[in-house]
């Protein structure tokens, strides 16, 4: 109970949860604290020595109404968390669901997440990942994932890693996107210190008018290292992507990016715009010139772009 | 130049005449701070401040293209601005004639209009309260109804005590002016009413008579 209540003052969603509408996992380490479904969603739970199995499947034409709420928290020593995640919208199924991973603690935590996600023909879901972190940088996280998306469905995710530091981020995402498909993923996440952000972001456009936009916003500072790769691909007529890459430096840090783009027939098109460097010094100016000190400014800005 | 406030001052001048380096000369940007000569605000030397300092004694810019911010709401942009006065933002919204509701939650990125994103930089000013603004060709590709809202601005500014001084090649902004400087090749030639530097400009300067050369130029004893 006081885990599950300490899960619920990070996330900020106490009063949330509840209620007999709202679907809802709280995970600690390798013990689920609490799980809780609604009519149309299954969920299957298998606690491992490190982890924990999750199995979620909403049925065919369900539409859940309320968001889902998923909690994955690492709230003891040295602690290494692996959740395999395997979600399943059958056809015409929608669902929103909002993850919290949070890890409080000062001490080193690893948290590996291996998702399977398969979106039926068209099924819509949205899914919103936020992480909180100590301020310490101990934490190491692996969102990993391979999406497939079915026939005229809808995937969209965002990652948020804005609050604490980062210590060390890998997202490494596949998306296989089917006919008249359309996705997107944008990743918003800010280092300091010495932390470093890797992001992999590919999507196969497959079939015909399907549309993918991968989008990156990072703001490095300090030391921070982030190396940003997007690759699309589109191999069917109409397919449409575009990658979308922002990486603000400030300080002695290092900020990459590679958009890779590969188009393979000649009625798909796919665009990429990536902007690097330091704030603009402009913008910077602008604010100033109402006020602002060059540091407010900046900041003010970087909050922009990760918002 | 001698600026006092709560009137409005017009600078004019041919393309290139350096119009907008005194803008950004005043301001203290970056680029444009080696000079001869000095600034001074209530008989201070500012030469030596930075924008920010600048900005905090009241003195203030409005570009003629002004920056777009990915991902930063209106409300927020405005609220730099504003000295912590939330009541400042959806007024001056109001006043340069976009809906609050509307546009609060916009972001000030590429999605604005040119139109729309010269109102929201005008709300921006007016939430500052400056003593010294220098708006920096405010008409330029707005429509009819902007450029009444650029009018009526500039007339609450000045009811407020704030030096303005607009950049422009329009007659239309320059007669409602009090006073005009006119520059040519960094320098001043004239400085008179409104009105007759309006005359003056469009006889000799709207079609160069001199190819930019403004020596002997001088029409009044300054």
């Amino acid at each position: 109970m006081k885990e599950m209540n300490e899960l619920l003052r990070l996330a900020e969603i106490e009063g949330v949860i509840g209620d007999s509408q709202t679907a809802s996992l709280f995970i600690d380490n390798n013990k689920v604290l609490s799980s809780s479904g609604v009519e149309g969603l299954e969920l299957k739970l298998k606690e491992q020595k490190d982890g924990v199995d999750i199995s979620v499947r909403v049925l065919p034409g369900v539409v859940i109404r309320k968001p889902v709420h998923f909690c994955f928290g690492i709230l003891h020593k040295s602690r290494v968390q692996k959740i395999n995640m395997d979600i399943t919208l059958e056809k015409g199924a929608v669902m929103n669901v909002f993850s919290h991973c949070i890890f409080p603690k000062k001490d080193p935590s690893r948290h590996l997440m291996e998702g399977k996600i398969n979106i039926k023909e068209g099924a819509t879901f949205r899914y919103f990942e936020k992480h909180i972190h100590s301020e310490t940088g101990s934490s190491k996280v692996y969102p990993h994932a391979k999406v497939k998306i079915g026939k005229g469905a809808r995937f969209k995710t965002d990652f948020e890693l804005i609050g604490g530091r980062v210590g060390l981020i890998d997202i490494d995402y596949d998306l296989y996107c089917d006919a008249d498909s359309s996705s997107e993923f944008l990743s918003k996440i800010s280092g300091r210190g010495r932390d470093i952000i890797n992001v992999r972001e590919r999507a196969i456009l497959s079939g015909e008018n399907a549309k993918a936009v991968l989008r990156s916003r990072i703001a490095a500072r300090d030391e921070t290292k982030a190396e940003v790769l997007n690759k699309i691909t589109a191999k069917a007529a109409g397919s449409f992507g575009h990658v979308d890459c922002t990486e603000i430096l400030q300080g002695r840090g290092k900020v990459k990016a590679y958009p890779e783009v590969e188009v393979l027939h000649p009625l798909a098109r796919v665009t990429h715009e990536a902007s690097l460097g330091g704030v603009d010094n402009r913008q910077l100016e602008t604010l100033m010139a109402r006020g602002l000190s060059n540091l407010e400014a900046e900041e003010l800005i970087i909050r922009g772009i990760l918002s | 130049m001698e600026i006092v406030a709560g009137k409005i001052y017009a600078l004019v001048g041919p393309n290139g005449a350096g119009k907008s380096t005194l803008a950004y000369v005043l301001m203290g940007l970056d680029g444009y701070r080696e000079i001869t000569g000095d600034i001074k605000l209530d008989g201070k030397s500012i030469k030596k401040l930075s924008v920010s300092q600048r900005a905090k004694l009241g003195l203030t810019l409005a570009w003629q293209e002004p920056a777009r911010f990915q991902g930063l709401r209106v409300e927020d942009f405005l609220r730099a601005s504003s000295d912590k006065d939330e009541t400042r933002i959806a007024e001056a919204l109001e006043m340069v004639g976009l809906k609050p509701e509307k546009y609060l939650g916009r972001a000030v990125d590429k999605t604005l209009s040119g139109g729309e994103r010269k109102r929201i930089e005008l709300a921006s000013i007016i939430c500052m309260r400056p003593r010294v603004v220098v708006l920096d060709e405010p008409d330029s590709g707005v429509d009819v109804e902007a450029l009444k809202k650029v009018f009526e601005v500039m007339e609450h500014l000045k009811r407020q005590g704030t030096a303005v001084i607009v950049i422009t090649h329009s007659m239309q902004i320059l007669r409602k002016t009090e006073r005009a400087f006119l520059l040519c090749e960094g320098k001043i030639i004239d400085e008179s009413g409104g009105e007759d530097v309006a005359e003056y400009f469009r006889k000799r300067c709207l079609v160069c008579q001199h190819k930019n050369k403004p020596e002997g130029e001088r029409r009044t004893n300054i």
